[in-house]
C-alpha cells in the first residue's frame, strides 16, 4: 500500500483489535460468532502486526503524533527497530493465541463471553500501543490499559474467592511498578517538564540521577516482569486466569516490561554504568534460581509453568546485566551478542511458553483438573497436544535443536568473554555467576521432565482421565503454530539474528550481522567459525536421520515383530496407577537438596497411625518475610489513623483548616 | 601470555594448584585416617614446590627448607598424627560435616576473595613464583574454614598446620623462603605444639571421653 | 572447505565408534571381573547381547505409548551425533561446527530427557523412580560438565571441541594447572553420567538404588539392544572426550592419512588403558547412597568452578 507507513499499518490494526473488542461485546449473545469469527479475525490482525514488524525491521524510525488524549498532550508514537521486533513477538504469537481461544472459548458456556472479547482485544491493543508509544503520557496510559485489562481478564472466573484474590494482588502490585515507572520518567524529564521521549534521550543527567532512573525502571519494570522480590503475583495470577489469558501475559506481557526496560536503560540513559550491570546480573541470577527452584516443587501445572515464566524473566535478566556491564566498558561486539541473547530469549520464551500454557488449557478442557496428582497418561486421549507439549518442553529445558537452547547458547558465549573485562572484581565474578545460569538450565529440564511426564506419561491416575478428548481444530491449528515458531527459532537462528541484528545495531551501534553474513544460513557463529558454531538444522538432521536409517535397517535386517502384555509388577498384584511417582514424590530430591530454599509444612505418618498419610505445603519464604510484614505495617498504620477519624464533621473541617493554614505559612515563593 | 612463563613457574604453579586442590579436599574429607592421607600429600606438594624453586633460582637455603619440610611435614607429623588416631582409637570416625557443597561453596569465595587481596601485594614482588601468592593467601584461608567448621579436636589439629603450609608457600612465591633462622625456629615450633598437643588430647579424652570440642562449651564460667 | 577425505573420515570415525563402543563396554566388564577374581565373560558378550536382543520379539506394556517407542532411536541418534562430533582420530570433523562444547551438553541433555520421560511411560514405580533419580543426577552433573568445558574454551579460545584439542595437542608444552581441577571433575561427572560405580552400578538390575536400569526395566528387544548399544556410545564418546582433552596426544591434526591410520592403535591403546582404570575405579570404590550423589556431583562442581578461578587467576594474570 503506497503512502502508508508501517507505523500507519501497526495503529490500523490497534484500532482494528479495538474494533473487534467492540464487535464482541455487541455481538455478545451470539457465542458462535465470537468464538468463531471474531478471535480469527483478531489472529489475522495478529498476523498482520507481524508481518508489518518485519517488514519495518532495519527501517528508519518512523514517527507520528496523533491527537487524541488531553487537549495540550498529544499522543507521540514512534515506530523504531526495538519496538518492531516486540510487535513482531506480539503479533506472532498473539496469532497462534487466538486462533486457539476460538477453540477454547467455543466449547462450553463460557459467561461473559462478549466483555472477554472485549477485554482480550483491549489487552492486545494496549500492548501494541505500549510499544508505539513516544511520550511518557501515552506510555503510561497504555500501560494502565494494559494493566487493567490484563486484570479484568485474570478474573473472568470471578466467582472464586481466591481468583479474586488472585487479581487484586496482581493489580496491586502492576500499580507499585507503575510507580516507579513513572517516577523514573519524571527523573528522566530533569525538571524540563517535556515528557515526550525525544526530549528525555537529549536531556543530560547527572550520574546520581541517571542511576536513580535506571534503578527505579528496573523496580517497575520488574515489579510487571516479575524480578524477585516483585514476583508473587506471577503464581497466584497465571493459574487464575483462563489459560489463554494466561498465554498471553506469559508469553507477551512479560515481555512488554523487557521492552520498558530495554528502552529506558539503553535508548532514553545514554551512559551506561557498570554496576547497573551487576545488580541486574544479580536481581536475574537470584530470580531465575528462585523461580525455577519453586518451579520444580508445584503440584500445580500452571503454576508450574508460572515459575518458569519467572525463571525465564530471570534469565534475561541476567543477559540485560551483561548486556550493561559490556555496554559500560564499551565492549559494544560483546554488548551486541549479550544483547542478541535477550531478543532472541524474548521470542523463545514467548512461543515455548505460550504453547506450553494453551497446553495446559486443552488439559484442563478435557480433564477439569489442574493438579498434577490427579493427571497422567494423556498422551493416549491426547496425541496432538502431548506431541505438541513434547516440543515446548525441550525448547523449555533449553536443548537443541528447539528455540530455547539459542539463546541459552549466545548467553553462555557472552559470558566465556567475560574475564576480558578490565575490573579486577568483575572479571573473576562473572564468569563464576555461568555456572549459575547453567545449574538454572539443568534444573529447568528436571521441572519440564516433571511437568510432562506426570501429565501425559505414566498410567492414568483418575478413573476419569479415560474420556478426555484431544484439542479440536481451532485449537491443534493454534499449537501448530506456536510449535512451529518454536521450530523456527531453534533451527534458523542466522537467519533470525540477522533481522534482530537492526534493533541490537540500534541500541549499541554494534551488531552481529558482520560475521554472520559471511557465514551460511545453517550456521550460528556470532564472533568468527574457529571461536564457537552451531548448526541446529544439521543437529535435528543427523538425529533424524539416524533415527530412520537406524529404524529402517533394524526392521529390514531383523523384524518388526510387536507383542503387548502387561508390564512387570515385581510381584505384587497392585501395581496401580498409586504405585507411581506423585507430583511430590518426583520433586523430593529438590526438596531435600534445597531444603533451606523452601517454606515446608509436612505432615509425616506416624508408626500406629490407622490412616497414614503424607503432605507437604511449600510456600515462599517472600511471603513471609517480606510481604506480610509490609501489610502487617500497613495495618498498624492505618490503625493509628484510623484514631484521627472522631466522625464528627467540624474535626474534619479543623483537620482541613489546620492543613490549609500550614501550607499557607511553609510554601511560600 | 602462558607460553611465555618458564618451565619451572609452571610446575610451581600446578605444584601450587595442587596444594589448593588438596585444600578443598581436607575440607570436604570426613575420615580422620583420610585427612591425615591428605595433609601428608600435602606436604609432599609443598615440598616438591620449594625444590623445584630451589632448582630453578640455586638458592641453597630453599633446598634446606625442601628437606626440612619433607622430614617434617610429610614424614614426622603424619607418623605422629597417625599414631594419636590410632592410639585415640579414632580411626574410622566419621565426622558429621554440615553439607559439603555449602562449605566448598564458602571456600570458593574465600579463594576470590584471597586472590584479589593478593593482587597488590604480588604485583610488588619479582619472584618468579609471585603467581602462587593469591594461592597461599587461600590455603591458609581454607585451613582457617577448615578449623572453624570442624567439631573433633584433632582435625583442627590438622587444619592449624595445613595453615602452616600455606603461609609456608607464601614465604616461599612471594621472597623465596623465610630466613634460615626463621623457618628452622617455626618448624621447631611446629614440632613442639604438637606434641603438647597431642598430650592435651589424652587429657581432653580423659576428662570429658570424647573429643568432641563442642563440650568444652561447659568450660565457661556459669 | 569440507573435503572429501573430511567426509570420509568422519564416516569412518562414526563407524568406527559403532563398532568399538560395544568393546570397550565388554573390555570394562572383563577387567572388573578380573578385579573381583570372577572368570571373565567373553570380551565380545556385548556383540552377542545385542545380537540375541535385535532377535527377540518386543514385548510392550500395554498402556507403552508411541514416545516409548520412539525413544530408543531418538536416543541412538543423539549419541551417534555425540560420537560424530567429539574428535577421536582426527580433528577435522565436517560435523565439528554442528555442535559445540555446549551444544555437546545439549544433546546428552535431550538424551536424558527422552530416556527419563521413556522411563516414566509404564507408569510403574521403578521407571518413575529411575526417571526422577536420572534427572537429578542430570542437573548435578551438566553444569560441571559445563564449567569444565569452560575452563577448556578460556584455554583454547574457543567453544568448538576439535579446535581446543588441537590447541592442547599441538602445542608447545605448557602445564596447565587448571586442567588439574577440570580433569578430576571430568572424572567425576563421568562416573556419574555412565552409571557407573559411585553413583549408580551397570551390574545390578532389581535393587532399590538403581537409575538407569531402573527406567529401561520395561524395554525389551530391539528397543532394549539399541538402548544398551546407545549406553555404550555415551561411555565411548564420554572415554574419547577425557582422552581427546586430557590426553591429546597422537589425534591427526589435518587430514592427513598416514598420521588419521596411525591414530587408530594409539586410540585403541588410549581406550584400553582407560576401560581397564575405570574398572579399577569401580572396584575399589561402593556405590553410594542415593542421597551422597549429591554431594559427590556438587563436589565435581565446586572443582570446575575452581579450576575455572584458577584459570582465571594464575594463568591468565601472571
Amino acid at each position: 500500500m503506497p503512502g502508508l507507513l508501517s507505523l500507519d499499518l501497526l495503529l490500523i490494526a490497534a484500532a482494528a483489535w479495538l474494533a473487534i473488542g467492540l464487535c464482541g461485546l455487541l455481538a455478545a449473545r451470539h457465542q458462535a460468532l465470537v468464538s468463531q469469527v471474531l478471535f480469527p479475525a483478531g489472529a489475522l490482525v495478529g498476523l498482520w502486526v507481524g508481518v508489518t514488524g518485519i517488514a519495518a525491521l532495519g527501517g528508519d524510525p518512523q514517527t507520528a503524533v496523533l491527537a487524541i488524549g488531553l487537549p495540550d498532550l498529544p499522543f507521540h508514537l514512534r515506530l523504531d527497530n526495538l519496538s518492531a521486533t516486540f510487535a513482531i513477538l506480539l503479533g506472532l504469537t498473539s496469532a497462534g493465541i487466538s486462533v486457539y481461544s476460538a477453540g477454547y472459548f467455543g466449547k462450553g458456556d463460557v459467561a461473559g463471553l462478549g466483555t472477554l472479547c472485549l477485554e482480550y482485544h483491549l489487552f492486545l491493543a494496549s500492548m501494541l500501543m505500549v510499544l508505539l508509544a513516544d511520550d511518557a503520557y501515552a506510555f503510561m496510559v497504555a500501560w494502565e490499559c494494559m494493566a487493567l485489562s490484563s486484570f479484568f481478564l485474570v478474573t473472568t472466573d470471578h466467582k472464586h474467592e481466591e481468583i479474586r484474590n488472585a487479581g487484586f494482588l496482581y493489580l496491586l502490585i502492576a500499580h507499585i511498578g507503575a510507580i516507579g515507572i513513572l517516577l523514573c520518567f519524571g527523573v528522566m524529564t530533569g525538571g524540563a517538564g517535556d515528557y515526550s521521549f525525544a526530549a528525555m534521550r537529549s536531556q543530560e543527567l547527572a550520574p546520581f540521577w541517571t542511576s536513580a532512573a535506571f534503578l527505579l525502571a528496573l523496580a517497575g519494570f520488574g515489579a510487571k516482569a516479575g524480578l524477585v522480590p516483585l514476583h508473587v503475583w506471577l503464581p497466584e495470577a497465571h493459574p487464575a486466569a483462563p489459560s489463554p489469558v494466561s498465554a498471553m501475559m506469559s508469553g507477551v506481557m512479560l515481555k512488554t516490561a523487557i521492552y520498558g526496560l530495554l528502552r529506558v536503560s539503553f535508548d532514553l540513559l545514554h551512559t551506561t554504568i557498570w554496576w547497573w550491570g551487576v545488580v541486574a546480573l544479580v536481581v536475574g541470577l537470584v530470580t531465575a534460581l528462585f523461580g525455577v527452584l519453586y518451579a520444580t516443587v508445584q503440584n500445580d501445572m500452571k503454576r508450574l509453568l508460572a515459575y518458569s515464566s519467572i525463571e525465564n524473566i530471570g534469565l534475561i535478566a541476567v543477559a540485560i546485566g551483561l548486556t550493561l556491564i559490556f555496554h559500560a566498558y564499551g565492549m559494544d561486539a560483546l554488548a551486541a551478542l549479550a544483547m542478541t541473547a535477550v531478543l532472541y530469549h524474548c521470542l523463545a520464551h514467548a512461543g515455548f511458553k505460550s504453547l506450553l500454557f494453551l497446553c495446559t488449557g486443552s488439559v484442563l478442557h478435557a480433564t477439569q483438573e489442574r493438579n498434577l496428582g490427579k493427571l497422567g497418561g494423556l498422551i493416549h486421549p491426547m496425541p496432538w497436544v502431548a506431541w505438541l507439549a513434547l516440543a515446548g518442553i525441550i525448547a523449555g529445558a533449553g536443548l537443541p535443536p528447539l528455540s530455547g537452547f539459542v539463546s541459552e547458547w549466545l548467553l553462555l558465549q557472552g559470558f566465556l568473554f567475560s574475564p576480558g573485562l578490565p575490573h579486577p572484581w568483575l572479571n573473576m565474578v562473572v564468569p563464576v555467576a555461568a555456572a549459575l545460569v547453567v545449574l538454572v538450565a539443568a534444573l529447568a529440564g528436571f521441572a519440564m521432565v516433571k511437568f510432562y511426564g506426570i501429565i501425559f506419561l505414566g498410567q492414568m491416575r483418575e478413573p476419569a482421565l479415560k474420556d478426555a478428548h484431544d484439542a479440536g481444530p481451532w485449537e491443534r491449528v493454534g499449537l501448530v503454530w506456536l510449535a512451529l515458531i518454536t521450530l523456527f527459532l531453534g533451527v534458523m537462528p542466522s537467519t533470525v539474528i540477522l533481522r534482530l541484528d537492526a534493533a541490537t545495531r540500534q541500541l549499541l551501534g554494534a551488531g552481529l550481522s558482520d560475521t554472520l553474513k559471511e557465514q551460511g544460513w545453517w550456521m550460528l557463529a556470532p564472533i568468527s567459525a574457529e571461536r564457537a558454531s552451531y548448526e541446529p538444522m544439521l543437529v535435528l538432521v543427523t538425529i533424524a536421520a539416524t533415527l530412520l536409517l537406524s529404524r529402517w535397517l533394524v526392521r529390514s535386517l531383523y523384524h518388526g515383530r510387536v507383542r503387548r502384555s502387561s508390564p512387570w509388577d515385581c510381584g505384587y498384584h497392585f501395581e496401580g496407577p498409586r504405585a507411581q511417582d506423585t507430583a511430590e514424590g518426583f520433586s523430593q530430591p529438590i526438596r531435600r537438596i534445597f531444603e533451606p530454599v523452601f517454606r515446608m509444612q509436612r505432615h509425616f505418618p506416624a508408626a500406629r497411625d490407622t490412616q497414614p498419610f503424607y503432605s507437604v505445603k511449600v510456600e515462599d519464604h517472600f511471603w513471609y518475610w517480606c510481604y506480610l510484614p509490609i501489610a502487617r505495617l500497613a495495618n498498624w498504620i492505618s490503625a493509628l489513623i484510623v484514631t484521627l477519624q472522631g466522625g464528627r464533621i467540624a474535626i474534619y473541617l479543623m483537620y482541613s483548616f489546620i492543613t490549609l493554614l500550614v501550607l499557607l505559612m511553609v510554601a511560600r515563593p | 601470555m602462558t607460553a611465555s612463563i618458564p618451565l619451572s613457574a609452571q610446575l610451581i604453579n600446578l605444584f601450587a594448584a595442587v596444594i589448593l586442590l588438596l585444600a578443598f579436599a581436607m575440607l570436604a574429607q570426613r575420615r580422620m585416617h583420610s585427612l591425615v592421607n591428605l595433609f601428608a600429600l600435602q606436604g609432599l606438594a609443598l615440598c616438591l614446590a620449594t625444590l623445584v624453586a630451589a632448582v630453578s633460582t640455586g638458592q641453597v637455603h630453599l633446598y634446606f627448607s625442601a628437606g626440612l619440610t619433607l622430614l617434617l611435614k610429610v614424614l614426622a607429623l603424619p607418623w605422629i598424627l597417625y599414631r594419636l588416631v590410632r592410639q585415640l582409637n579414632i580411626k574410622g570416625d566419621v565426622e558429621a560435616l554440615i553439607n559439603i557443597p555449602t562449605i566448598m561453596l564458602v571456600g570458593i569465595g574465600l579463594v576470590m576473595v584471597a586472590f584479589n587481596v593478593a593482587l597488590p601485594i604480588s604485583e610488588l614482588s619479582h619472584t618468579i613464583t609471585r603467581g602462587t601468592l593469591g594461592i597461599a593467601l587461600a590455603v591458609v584461608m581454607l585451613a582457617f574454614l577448615m578449623m572453624i567448621t570442624r567439631q573433633k579436636a584433632i582435625s583442627q589439629v590438622v587444619g592449624f598446620l595445613s595453615m602452616e603450609n600455606g603461609l609456608f608457600l607464601a614465604a616461599t612465591s612471594a621472597t623465596y623462603g623465610m630466613p634460615m633462622v626463621v623457618e628452622l625456629g617455626i618448624a621447631l615450633d611446629v614440632l613442639v605444639g604438637m606434641i603438647i598437643l597431642g598430650v592435651f588430647f589424652f587429657q581432653i579424652r580423659d576428662q570429658f571421653d570424647s573429643l568432641d570440642i563442642r563440650h568444652m562449651e561447659k568450660l565457661k564460667d556459669s | 572447505m569440507i573435503s572429501i577425505s573430511g567426509f570420509l573420515g568422519q564416516a569412518f570415525a562414526i563407524l568406527l565408534a559403532l563398532f568399538l563402543a560395544p568393546l570397550l563396554s565388554g573390555w570394562v566388564g572383563q577387567c572388573r571381573a578380573w578385579f573381583q577374581s570372577r572368570t571373565a565373560p567373553p570380551l565380545l558378550l556385548p556383540y552377542y547381547m545385542l545380537q540375541k536382543l535385535f532377535n527377540k520379539d518386543v514385548v510392550l506394556a500395554h498402556n507403552a505409548s508411541s514416545l516409548f517407542r520412539a525413544a530408543p532411536f531418538v536416543i541412538f541418534g543423539c549419541m551417534v551425533l555425540a560420537c560424530a562430533i567429539v574428535p577421536t582420530l582426527s580433528t577435522d570433523l565436517p560435523f565439528a561446527p554442528a555442535a559445540d562444547a555446549l551444544a555437546l551438553v545439549g544433546v546428552f541433555g535431550l538424551a536424558r530427557i527422552f530416556i527419563a520421560l521413556a522411563g516414566m511411560d509404564i507408569g510403574t514405580a521403578f521407571g518413575s523412580l529411575g526417571g526422577r533419580r536420572e534427572m537429578l543426577v542430570g542437573f548435578l552433573a551438566e553444569p560441571a560438565l559445563l564449567m569444565v568445558f569452560f575452563t577448556l574454551a578460556m584455554i583454547a579460545q574457543s567453544t568448538s571441541l576439535a579446535t581446543i584439542v588441537e590447541t592442547l595437542a599441538h602445542r608447545e608444552l605448557v602445564i596447565y594447572p587448571s586442567l588439574a581441577f577440570a580433569g578430576v571433575a571430568f572424572t567425576f561427572v563421568s562416573l556419574a553420567e555412565n552409571a557407573r560405580v559411585p553413583v549408580d552400578n551397570p551390574a545390578t538390575h532389581l535393587e532399590l538404588t538403581m537409575i538407569h536400569e531402573a527406567m529401561i526395566l520395561e524395554y525389551t528387544g530391539r528397543h532394549l539392544a539399541l538402548i544398551e548399544w546407545a549406553a555404550s556410545l555415551k561411555l565411548y564418546a564420554y572415554s574419547c572426550l577425557g582422552l581427546a582433552l586430557f590426553f591429546p596426544w597422537g589425534i591427526a591434526p589435518g587430514d592427513d592419512i598416514v598420521a588419521l591410520i596411525a591414530a587408530i592403535p594409539l586410540l585403541v591403546f588410549k581406550l584400553a588403558i582407560g576401560g581397564f582404570l575405570l574398572a579399577a575405579i569401580e572396584t575399589v570404590n561402593a556405590k553410594m547412597r542415593i542421597f551422597r550423589a549429591p554431594e559427590f556431583l556438587g563436589t565435581a562442581f565446586m572443582l570446575a568452578v575452581l579450576g575455572l578461578l584458577v584459570r582465571l587467576l594464575l594463568e591468565v594474570r601472571t
